[in-house]
């Protein structure tokens, strides 16, 4: 599924219709973590509509990708949340502005199109808007893929970051890299089935429960997953079709050549800007440079927000962020409807207005 | 001011002044070294991996179990790689070296 909102009504009826055909909004969002779905209000106080579209399958970005149960003490009026909490009252939040979403795909390309923007994603979503504001943070989340010569060609057929089907690994020998609980709960799942599995690991110790662990250690007491420990992933030997082996090195350099048609690498997720380095924005270093006062980047009607954005003294903070959401969506406005002035009210004053139809 | 020398990854060496107290994560990221510290020294990624010279790495404090689970996820790992995250700045560390590892 391409799209969804976060009531789920509207989406299942326009989306067979809007695969193909481009999408139109006055504001293209790239990036639905806080800073990025908090933008969606405050364009919405503005009565601009949003489509956000974020890399990840679900909501939240880096809050949810990297410390979802991890307590927030700094957001205003929130003395503690966990960060998965802080995105889902961010949702409840901007639900009333009912924003398109476009998950699990990366917007590739941003070109300039008659006095609009154009966004293509990977998975060929074509969305034009009026304003762009760019709230991708360090940039859109993948598996960390180790960083062996030649992986790439290896991927998908025997180099594998999630376990989509298991019966494929039946009778197969399989290496498992990683020492946390997708590692540990593969391994362990799949000792039955493989004709062998190797794990390799860093140190002794496992970051999973304890009686997952002490499971990994019964099975290899009995011989059913061997444990490859302390070595980390050095090398991948094949005909760049087919895996013949995997080479693993200990911390001190000694090396261990293993046998195998599969490697599962579980190393968590990580982030790259990709793309977004190649529109021109002046990114450096992961950061692109704005005017503080509107979040404008060197591009017309192009915003940057939240982390990814940078000025002198900035604070990666997502106080921060929430605060530059609303002078974009101000900037945005004079983007969207350059002939018609702003008139703002407080929330105080007209709630929260529902965008027109 | 202590001096904390970073090696980056094709072998060049900037010496620079740090202030007592901050992380040493924070002097590379104020000096616009090429490192990605994701989190912001949240300790919840490892993109700040650094791998400090054999003859401190003993003197610094340990690094906790969340550093060292934290660590897994890193690549490139050698026996003195930490997290620069966690390595605060003082007098003692005057004259650190550390090397900076790929940003992908």
């Amino acid at each position: 599924m391409s799209t969804q909102t976060p009531s789920g009504t509207e989406a299942a009826v326009t989306e067979a219709a809007v695969t193909e055909a481009t999408e139109v909004t006055d504001v293209a969002i790239i990036g639905a973590g806080p800073v990025g779905l908090f933008a969606v209000f405050e364009c919405g106080m503005l009565q601009l509509r949003c489509h956000v579209i974020d890399a990840l399958p679900t909501l939240g970005g880096q809050c949810v990708a990297l410390y979802p149960e991890k307590p927030i003490y700094d957001i205003p009026a929130a003395p503690e949340l966990t960060a998965s909490e802080l995105i889902a009252r961010l949702q409840q939040q901007i639900a009333p502005f009912q924003p398109r979403f476009h998950l699990d795909q990366q917007v590739t390309e941003l070109q300039r199109r008659d006095a609009a923007w154009e966004l293509t994603t990977s998975r060929g979503t074509r969305i034009r808007a009026r304003a762009v504001m760019v709230a991708a943070g360090v940039g859109a989340f993948g598996p960390n893929r180790p960083p062996l010569p030649g992986i790439e060609q290896y991927e998908g057929r025997c180099v594998h970051y999630l376990v989509a089907e298991r019966e494929r690994f039946r009778g197969q020998r399989l290496v498992i890299a990683g020492g946390g609980d997708s590692a540990v709960d593969w391994a362990i799942a799949l000792a039955d089935s493989a004709a062998e599995i190797h794990v390799i690991h860093r140190r002794e110790q496992f970051r999973a429960a304890p009686e997952t662990s002490a499971r990994l250690h019964e099975l290899a007491a009995a011989g059913k997953i061997q444990l490859v420990i302390p070595y980390q992933l050095a090398a991948l030997e094949g005909d760049g079709e087919r895996l013949g082996a995997v080479v693993v090195k200990t911390l001190k350099g000694e090396e261990r050549r293993i046998e195998a048609d599969h490697l599962l690498a579980f190393f968590g997720l990580a982030s790259k800007l990709g793309p977004i380095n190649d529109w021109g924005l002046g990114a450096h270093n992961g950061v692109i440079p704005v005017d503080p006062s509107t979040c404008a980047t060197s591009l017309p009607g192009v915003f940057a927000i939240g982390d990814i954005a940078n000025y002198p003294r900035k604070l990666k903070l997502i106080l921060t962020g929430f605060a530059e959401a609303a002078h974009a969506a101000h900037a945005a406005y004079a983007v969207v409807h350059p002939d018609r002035a702003l008139h703002f009210e407080h929330s105080t004053t007209v709630g929260v207005p529902l965008r027109e139809p | 001011m202590p001096v904390i020398h970073f090696v980056t990854t094709s072998g060049e060496t900037l010496t620079l002044a740090a202030e007592n107290g901050r992380s040493i994560m924070e002097v590379a990221k104020a000096n616009d070294l090429p490192m990605l510290a994701a989190c912001g020294g949240a300790l919840a990624c490892a993109t700040c991996h650094v791998i400090v010279d054999e003859d401190w790495y003993d003197r610094l404090d340990p690094p906790s179990e969340d550093e060292e689970d934290l660590l897994d996820t890193a690549h490139g790992l050698t026996p003195t790689s930490r997290l620069c995250c966690q390595i605060r700045v003082s007098d003692a560390l005057d004259g650190i070296r550390v090397t900076l590892t790929p940003m992908d």
